[in-house]
């Protein structure tokens, strides 16, 4: 029988049948990595499920589940569609009001939370009356829980001890539960990244998303060997597919780095075959590579810009599809040795087979980097709704530009007004009770993305950006704020940029500084300052921004170029709404909330804009700050030359 | 499983409230000066007790003399844990196997070893080997190890060391290696901590993790502790108790608030008009 016939608890159960002592999961606990079989998954999976059970949690219902990646996680879930009900993920660092939305928007009875944290947002929204369905809440990290006595907590393994009753009352009830799924069922809830208003809930079936791993697996064989890294958040429909959708039809390993703060070096440890992650995280794997060249020896740094240029090279001819010339060949295998396999080391992708970014546009900059270092990186398009993937790049075929063609078993087209159109077998079920959303959504099988993009001349498929971010330049240029975004945030020193000018005369940026490695270069150029604020507001670091602002500038056309910026006091941030919690650009919030600052980038007379800011000290009382930043014309800088291109393309 | 942890880091077994050490009469003087003039002391379980004083008022010195490496000419300080215990003419090491854990105003750790070391080495008085079972990984000397580890690991996540686990103490930035020499303190599992300004040279924001981890300590472990500490925002946050010495004698002794109104203890820190 097919995968994407099944339910998830049935490919569970089919696992701990065919390799039930081969690892499943494998979270590092106490400085060890601490494996659990499939048959031992499957079998917490019962033991969790029949305690749901014991708390009346039946098919059909939603279970919310609120914590960092732990096999407890994926349990849950998976204990959950086991009786025929469906998990909704929410990310841990939400702020209450998300959480509030989901809950009673889902009618959820049963959270599964991780630790006091999250415990304490739970009980402060059920105390205010605000979720008021919630009836219990399950934890499984107990410390500082010691005190609590509410009546609606819980203890993880306490509710998998009351299940062992419940399962030695009715032996064999779950097995047939488990039958009774169906591939049509719900399987997830999943919330829409919403760079607009609340989050939507995207209903998933089992198959949706197994056929979608499925198209995925047929381009690009994944086996069981395929170990990954699970870090992202569970609640994102991207680890979904690769820790659920994946994993229980190929059978691989996932594991669970031990601390936000050990992720870099767990990583490096696994070595993962599989790696999937938004641009965010590959654009800080180029900065921590920019970073730490500039504090190496001028050896290293010599023989890694050579090593880069050869490894460019290759990749530009790989992807022409080119023979590689003698001399190059060989030069291509000395740079492997003094500079490219290095570099993948202190990355932890010397084992990569699969990489892949998605969510977001990456910059071709980043693309390059990674094909030059000798990493297959490739594109993925796709939405939630569409349980992520539909587009891919296929070996030997990335173009930095495009995000490759559809899966097998894909259709695309592409409208009139240029929206991106697909249908498939992964196209979703509907907005969580929400039919109006759904019936804008869905035109006939047909999912409407909302991107604007059209196919290139060999059918591949270019994504320009939102259709309604998408703007145009004075010359009637339409072009993309995000590429230009992406462009500027390949400096090591931008953390985040915002860029305007749909119907102005012309472009500018609002920028945040990347406070880690400005720091740093600051402390090298003897540069002192206080706090975030006082260190955006230096000349110099207007300066080495502006640079990066040149840089991106060559690669635009002229009516796009970035002609006026300012830096901001503070960095975006998705707990002031300014980002969504996939890290991307609310332009709504950010138009209203930064309106004066926008106004005076178009104001060629102002040279600074007031703004005010709100200081919360730890005492809880607020104060009102009013502060100056600086607007800064990019033709009102003195750059020297020399630091603008850097052949390595990434300024060392 | 859970993941509650599966060892106690409060190694007394005296009731929350009742005095656990005691001091009396205690003096102390190097030559002509006199460090500690009859000074007495009731420590109860389960307290942050503060001492604070002006420089050179003897807060060390007390220290000093409750974990055996100084011996006060006059008075005793007692262990009130199951036994009554006098540690004022007591060998340092056998104090500390008496559950007596503390840390120094500069660092005392082993800088060229790991952190994971240096914890492991809080676990030595507890650590029955002999030469053969230590030398060969088998058996008691195994299982031993093992427990050890297991300890000391979820000190380490309890202070949330993890990424640091494997680091050269020396390497550490100067506030982690506090936190290191507190978590070292912790894995004796000790029935009373002393801390000698465990915030002294700390930046604002390492000052205010330290708060966080002895609270954590105090609130969660159980674990009595003595601080001497000159920030008096710290002190009068989070200690539950003060002692205010000066020139050797106790002037206050009283909940945060009681001694903060003392005149002797305005007096003290503020000079006279």
């Amino acid at each position: 029988m097919t995968a994407s016939k099944l339910t998830f608890p049935q490919l569970l159960d089919r696992l701990a049948t065919t390799s039930g002592d081969e690892a499943a999961l494998q979270e590092k606990r106490y400085g060890i990595w601490q494996p659990i079989t499939w048959s031992g998954y499957r079998q917490r999976v019962r033991r969790f499920a029949h305690g749901l059970a014991s708390l009346g949690f039946k098919r059909g219902e939603v279970l919310a589940i609120l914590g960092d990646n732990r096999p407890e996680w994926l349990i849950s879930e998976l204990a959950a569609q086991s009786l025929g009900g469906l998990s909704v993920g929410l990310y841990p660092d939400g702020i209450v009001e998300e959480v509030e939305h989901v809950l009673s928007h889902a009618g959820v009875r049963v959270v599964v939370a991780e630790d006091q944290e999250q415990v304490d947002k739970l009980l402060a929204l059920r105390g205010g009356g605000r979720i008021g369905g919630v009836e219990w809440v399950v934890y499984y990290d107990p410390h500082g829980l010691e005190h609590y006595d509410d009546d609606c907590l819980i203890e993880f393994p306490e509710l998998e001890r009351r299940g062992d009753e419940l399962e030695r009352e009715r032996p064999g009830w779950l097995e047939k539960e488990v039958e009774r799924g169906e591939a049509t069922d719900p399987a997830i809830l999943c919330t829409t990244s919403g760079t607009t208003a609340k989050p939507k809930l995207a209903v998933l079936t089992h198959r949706n998303l197994l056929s979608m791993g499925a198209g995925l697996m047929e381009v690009d064989p994944i086996d069981r060997r395929d170990e990954y890294v699970s870090f992202l958040p569970l609640a994102w429909i991207g680890e979904q597919m690769i820790s659920v959708a994946c994993s229980l039809q190929a059978g691989f390993t996932l594991s669970f780095p031990e601390d936000a703060s050990t992720m870099q070096s767990d990583l490096r440890e696994i070595g993962p075959r599989l790696m999937f992650s938004p641009p965010r995280i590959w654009e800080s794997l180029v900065s921590s590579v920019q970073v730490r060249l500039q504090d190496a020896g001028w050896l290293k740094r010599a023989s890694f810009r050579w090593g880069f240029k050869v490894g460019r090279r290759v990749a530009e001819a790989r992807i022409r599809g080119g023979r590689l010339g003698l001399s190059l060949r060989l030069a291509h295998g000395l740079a492997e040795l003094v500079a490219l396999r290095p570099v993948r080391e202190q990355l932890g992708l010397t084992r990569i087979r699969h990489a892949y970014t998605g969510g977001a546009p990456l910059g071709p900059d980043v693309f390059g980097f990674f094909h030059a270092i000798g990493v297959n990186l490739k594109q993925i398009y796709g939405q939630t709704e569409i349980c992520g993937i539909a587009v891919l790049h296929r070996d030997g075929d990335v173009r930095y530009n495009t995000v490759g063609t559809p899966l097998p078993g894909t259709e695309l087209e592409i409208a009139d007004d240029g929206e991106i159109r697909l249908r498939s077998p992964a196209v979703f079920a509907g907005y969580f009770r929400d039919e109006r959303a759904t019936d804008d959504a869905v035109d006939a099988g047909w999912l409407c993305t909302g991107d604007a993009g059209y196919l290139d001349d060999d059918g591949q498929l270019v994504v320009i950006d939102r259709a309604k971010d998408v703007m145009q330049a004075r010359d009637g240029t339409p072009f993309s704020p995000g590429f230009v975004e992406t462009k500027l945030k390949f400096s090591p020193y931008v953390q985040e940029a915002v860029v305007f000018g749909g119907d102005r005369p012309y472009v500018t940026a609002m920028v945040s500084i990347d406070m880690a490695n400005v720091g740093t270069w600051a402390e090298r150029n003897s540069l002192s300052y206080t706090t975030y604020t006082d260190l955006a507001q230096k000349q110099r670091v207007y300066e080495l921004i502006g640079e990066a602002i040149a840089r991106a500038n060559e690669d635009l056309p002229e009516s796009v170029r970035v002609s006026r910026y300012v830096l901001l006091h503070k960095e975006l941030d998705a707990d002031d709404d300014e980002l969504t919690r996939t890290r991307k650009v609310r332009r709504g919030t950010i138009n209203e909330r930064y309106a004066p600052i926008v106004e005076a980038l178009y104001d060629e007379g102002a040279e600074s804009v007031a703004v005010k800011t709100a200081v919360t000290y730890q005492d809880g009382s607020r104060v009102e700050r009013e502060l100056d930043l600086r607007i800064q014309a990019m033709n009102g800088l003195a750059l020297s030359r020399d630091d603008v291109r850097d052949d390595v393309g990434i300024g060392v | 499983m859970s993941r509650a942890y599966r060892h106690q880091l409060n190694g007394s077994d005296v009731e929350r409230g009742k005095v656990q050490l005691e001091a009396e009469g205690v003096s102390l003087s190097f030559g002509a000066v006199k460090a500690l003039s009859g000074v007495s002391i009731k420590v109860r379980q389960g307290d942050i007790h503060a001492i604070i004083g002006p420089n050179g008022a003897g807060k060390t010195s007390l220290l000093n003399c409750t974990s055996g490496l100084y011996r006060p000419q006059q008075g005793s300080i007692r262990l009130l844990d199951g036994k009554v215990r006098e540690l004022t003419r007591t060998r340092p090491s056998r104090i500390a196997t008496w559950g007596v854990a503390r840390t120094f105003q500069n660092i005392e750790l082993f800088r060229h070893m790991s952190v994971l070391d240096n914890l492991l080495l809080g676990r030595h008085v507890h650590m029955r080997h002999n030469l053969l079972n230590a030398l060969v990984y088998v058996g008691a000397g195994r299982r031993q190890e093992i427990e050890h580890r297991e300890l000391v690991e979820e000190v380490i996540d309890f202070l949330e060391l993890q990424a640091v686990r494997k680091l050269e103490v020396g390497r550490l930035a100067y506030g982690l290696q506090k936190r290191v020499e507190l978590g070292r303190a912790l894995c004796m599992q000790p029935a009373i901590l002393l801390l000698d300004e465990p915030m002294a040279g700390m930046n604002a924001e390492e000052r205010e993790s330290m708060a966080r981890y002895m609270l954590d300590v105090n609130e969660l472990a159980g674990v009595t502790t003595v601080l001497i500490e000159h920030d008096m925002g710290v002190v009068m946050d989070i200690s539950n108790r003060v002692t205010v010495l000066d020139f050797g004698n106790v002037i206050a002794d009283g909940t945060p608030d009681e001694v903060a109104e003392e005149p002797q203890v305005v007096k003290a820190y503020l000079g006279e008009q």
